[in-house]
């Protein structure tokens, strides 16, 4: 069944109660990690698999030495990491390639930095350069290749280092999906046939199908903070064909584990009374009004009709996962659909919104947005009362970092003001950073 | 392992001298010899420093410009070091970068020429010798290249991106070749373009620096600036128009060896992946790539650097200055405390010093002082303004004139406008001109071009769509200027004004006293009082002034310039 059966008893990893909390400037603690714990054997490809914000990068940051955990231990081989070891390698998102230098000099930084013989170093470069298909571009420079290319150089860079643990954070986000996948079987092949000196492999990712498609075990996370929720075993034989219908079959169930957890914390506030001051902590995420309409709009029309499976709609969009969930959470939260079991359901609201015209949505979006926003209630509430109908964002700024760090705060006013334009509850002057009820119309 | 296994592009060549290499060969023994002639001066006795021994034939130009630009040269390694150092410490170390970011703020804010009197003690060190004149005309052109050059790499290791960090950490590069491998290419765009900026100011005070009398101390050091003193002294306007030529090619030289393949090999190592169309070209670069002689050196420097690279394994600490953990509260709390200490007991001794030898009604006109030169300088800068800027657009809109009149405009900043100073004073001195008024336009003289050059490059960047939009909709006339061409280059616009500002309040000091023969000319201002206060060899006085323009400086860059600049960014810039 397995690509690797031979997985040894001995953990090459363990992360046990790993927390990681930041503090901000006026002293509060924000978690990102809390408790989290996993085990990598050697011959293994583990997933972790999450929304942004989950922490997952953070952890992977953890376990790389690049940065140290506020709670628990990371043991590598039994010891505990302490900066960064010798035998993890990192495969970086945006390739973290040195501009400066040519293929070669790139995929021997690693090499040089443990000062090994020249001729022994360029003899390995060379042999990772060929090994991961990068042969005669070894004196290009990473400017002169295509993102693929230089991803390759990536991994080169990684391999080339014999790691026991190859780290990847999202190492085919940047690319389109096209490259992607050739990267990906690529990389699956090598792997199945052992011919790269890795131990075991740690991946980042917030594409489900690719997760399920590469690795042996996952790892759901929650968001804020990142918690593993849940783990799944993924024993299918490889090559895995995104139309398999195993496949399929786990890629929903995911879906289905990923959207679960959100609605949980979500239920239990719609019991209580809406009061602005008290609960204008939600963090919001910008998500464009045209985002929001065009995902009501879809749902709403054949086949769907106001129910849809959600990777069957992010599919029919051509939209990832993380693209989608929060366009679907913002709908939620404006209680213009329902997302549950991987589904998202519009509610009346909704439905109405997808019928209207233009000026009778903005009404719509408004009234949503007063009801169910605290924040945009609290902001309006704050321009009414005012005799000169003005309040600087500095005030609900101070008022939402008592709540969240700065960089979400200031993410939360970027959400609100967007929204609150399109519904015209408020104006806002970015010159003079400034609340207004006053419309140029 | 054997040679055929590996690639072409690898395999090392074996050396055949070149056509290049006979370039860089007649260059680099040139350079060697020139080099060695020059060691020799350093031991002459001071004695035969006098403004006597300079000769003002035509022919012993070559020798003194050569010597002036050699100045040049060891003062911007030195300032190179300085950077290096400095700025490296400041970005590694929170707490240290507490005092030396301020520090260098102040620095930069003194004018130039104030550093002067430190030449007492840089002849006190060679007792004697002209080495110690050497170092002290070094040290002045040193002062007036290395903080800003400082502030740019410290800018760049503040802001290296954080993956590209990661990965350097991630593959255990150790703290020496961090530097080599990361930091210094990262930081070389930024840092190259400092250079120049540097270079420019530098041309200015090693001019300045060569002749320079401090009370009884008089230095003539044998190059242009002494060169050019002693002309005005012999009233020889030939001679000026000699020293000019002698410059401009001085300057025209060191362009295309040292700043050409420069800028040429910045390209190199920005950031942005993309490759760029139009490459700057230089025949220098051609040569230090192609020359197997040059390459063979620049191997030479790579190997040295790389026995270094293991030195001091996987940094094991998190550089993670900005974040104090709560454990290091307290240490930052007796930091804080000692160094503020310290700066207030400066500041109280150097308060005492100078009131002990000047009365405050002396220091309220000593400040009354500093508002005249401050009139001058905004009103120059809205002078060149109103000249500059409606030309620089009309210029950079016509990519063609742009091409020939930039570089032009950039020679002209960087062209010591005090060598054209005499030539005005003739003028004024001959006509009998008012020097209150017609001194100040010396100060933009040179300055002036910083407007103008960046004005053309904000024109230049105007989108064509933009330009088409205009057309389209028929804008026109004012509204087409305050629509479209003033929004556009205002941001360009003001780090012209801001440089030419501060190069203004440098140059105050050189243009507000002027000599032609025994003719004084001096104009009333705070420029003129400090070059007073030197020339006089009154510590307290000098001290005073300068204290009264760092000040002024401070104050206009943190209440005027900076947040226009901000306001700028944030409105105009088209991201």
């Amino acid at each position: 069944m397995n690509a690797n059966p031979q997985i040894h008893a001995e953990p090459l990893l363990q992360v046990q109660g790993v927390g990681k909390s930041f503090w901000k400037s006026d002293g509060d603690e924000v978690v990102v990690l809390d408790d989290v714990s996993l085990t990598l054997r050697r011959g293994e490809i583990v997933g972790l698999l999450g929304r942004s914000g989950s922490g997952k990068s953070t952890l992977l940051r953890l376990i790389a030495g690049l940065d140290a955990p506020t709670q628990g231990a990371v043991r590598y081989l039994g010891a505990p990491v302490a900066g960064p070891a010798a035998g993890i390698a990192m495969v970086f998102q945006g390739f973290a390639l040195f501009p400066w230098l040519t293929v070669l000099g790139n995929v021997q930084l690693g090499l040089e930095a443990m000062r090994m013989p020249e001729a022994q170093m360029r003899k390995r470069s060379l042999e990772a350069i060929d090994l991961i298909g990068l042969d005669g571009y070894e004196s290009a420079y990473p400017r002169e290749l295509s993102g693929g290319m230089r991803q390759r150089v990536g991994f080169a860079r990684a391999l080339v280092v014999h790691p026991n643990i190859l780290l990847m954070d999202e190492p085919f986000s940047a690319l389109d999906v096209l490259t992607a996948e050739t990267l990906r079987t690529d990389f699956l092949e090598l792997w199945s046939q052992g011919e790269l000196p890795i131990g075991s492999v740690l991946l980042v990712t917030h594409n489900i199908e690719e997760a399920v498609q590469m690795c042996d075990r996952l790892l759901i996370f929650s968001t804020h903070p990142g918690r593993v929720v849940s783990e799944i075993p993924v024993d299918l034989p490889q090559p895995r064909g995104a139309l398999d219908p195993a496949v399929r079959a786990l890629v929903d169930r995911v879906y289905v584990e990923m959207t679960a957890r959100p609605r949980i914390a979500r239920a239990g506030q719609r019991a209580e009374p809406v009061a602005a001051v008290a609960r204008i902590d939600m963090p919001l995420e910008h998500v464009s009004t045209n985002l929001l309409s065009g995902l009501i709009e879809a749902v709403s029309a054949p086949p769907y009709e106001g129910r849809a499976d959600l990777p069957a709609i992010a599919q029919a969009l051509h939209m990832e996962a993380d693209d989608l969930f929060p366009v679907a959470e913002a709908l939620q939260t404006l209680r213009l659909a329902e997302v549950e079991g991987g589904d998202i359901r519009l509610t009346d609201a909704g439905l109405a919104f997808a019928r209207s015209e233009t000026d009778e949505r903005k009404n719509l979006f408004a009234h949503q947005l007063l009801a169910h926003v605290p924040l945009a209630a609290h902001v309006r509430h704050v321009l009414d009362e005012r005799s000169a109908h003005l309040a600087p964002k500095s005030r609900f700024l101070d008022e939402l970092e008592d709540y969240m760090t700065e960089q979400s705060a200031e993410q939360t006013l970027r959400a609100l003001i967007s929204w609150g334009r399109y519904a015209e509850i408020f104006a806002y002057d970015d010159q003079r950073q400034l609340f207004s009820l006053e419309n140029p119309a | 392992m054997s040679t055929e296994r590996l690639p072409i592009s690898v395999l090392r060549h074996r050396f055949f001298p070149g056509r290049w290499d006979l370039v860089a060969f007649v260059l680099v023994f040139g350079a060697l010899a020139f080099l060695a002639h020059s060691a020799v001066g350093l031991t002459h006795p001071l004695s035969r420093l006098t403004s006597e021994s300079i000769s003002l034939s035509p022919w012993a130009l070559p020798d003194y410009a050569a010597q002036t630009a050699l100045r040049m040269l060891v003062a911007m390694v030195a300032s190179l070091v300085f950077t290096f150092t400095y700025a490296t410490l400041a970005a590694k170390s929170r707490r240290a970068a507490a005092v030396l970011i301020p520090l260098l703020d102040i620095l930069q804010s003194v004018p130039i020429l104030g550093f002067s009197f430190t030449i007492v003690f840089f002849l006190s060190l060679t007792p004697g010798r002209a080495a110690g004149a050497e170092m002290a005309a070094v040290f002045l052109v040193f002062t007036s290249q290395a903080w800003n050059m400082a502030f740019s790499f410290y800018h760049s290791l503040r802001s290296i991106p954080a993956e590209l960090d990661e990965a350097a950490r991630a593959f255990h590069l150790g703290p020496w070749m961090r530097f080599w491998r990361l930091e210094v290419p990262f930081a070389m765009p930024a840092l190259i373009w400092n250079m120049m900026m540097s270079m420019s100011g530098g041309w200015f005070f090693v001019v300045a620096a060569e002749a320079i009398s401090v009370g009884n101390t008089t230095v003539t050091l044998p190059g242009i600036g002494s060169y050019i003193a002693r002309a005005i002294a012999a009233r020889d306007l030939g001679a000026i128009g000699w020293a000019v030529a002698a410059m401009t090619l001085v300057i025209l030289i060191y362009d295309q060896v040292i700043f050409r393949p420069l800028i040429a090999s910045a390209d190199w190592f920005r950031l942005e992946q993309e490759a760029r169309l139009t490459p700057t070209r230089s025949w220098a670069l051609t040569m230090m790539r192609r020359s197997r002689l040059l390459a063979f050196g620049g191997n030479a420097f790579s190997g040295l650097v790389r026995l270094g690279f293991n030195r001091g394994s996987a940094p094991q600490h998190r550089w993670r200055p900005w974040r104090a953990g709560p454990r290091g509260r307290l240490g930052d709390v007796l930091w804080f405390t000692g160094v503020a200490a310290l700066a207030g007991f400066v500041i109280w001794r150097t308060g005492q010093y100078i009131l002990a030898h000047v009365t405050p009604l002396q220091v309220l006109h000593v400040v009354g002082l500093g508002g005249l030169t401050l009139l001058r300088v905004l009103v120059l800068i809205a002078l060149a303004s109103v000249i500059w800027v409606p030309i620089g657009v009309y210029i950079g809109l016509r990519p063609r004139v742009a091409a020939a009149i930039q570089p032009v405009a950039q020679f002209l900043a960087a062209f010591p406008a005090n060598l054209l100073f005499p030539v005005a004073v003739s003028a004024i001195v001959t006509y009998k001109l008012n020097p209150n008024i017609w001194l100040s336009p010396l100060m933009i003289l040179g300055t002036q071009w910083y407007i103008l050059f960046n004005v053309i490059a904000g024109a230049s960047s105007l989108s064509s769509e933009l330009k088409e939009v205009g057309s389209n909709f028929r804008v026109r006339g004012w509204l087409w200027w305050r629509r479209i061409a003033l929004p556009a280059i205002f941001p360009f616009y003001l780090t012209g004004a801001i440089t030419a500002a501060g190069g203004s309040w440098n140059a105050s000091i050189v243009a507000e006293v002027a000599d032609w023969g025994h003719h004084h000319l001096v104009a009333a201002g705070l420029g003129a009082y400090i070059a007073q206060a030197t020339a006089a060899g009154s510590f307290a006085r000098t001290v005073l002034g300068i204290v009264v323009m760092s000040v002024i400086v401070v104050t206009l860059n943190r209440v005027l310039w900076r947040p226009l600049y901000a306001r700028a960014e944030r409105k105009y810039r088209i991201s």
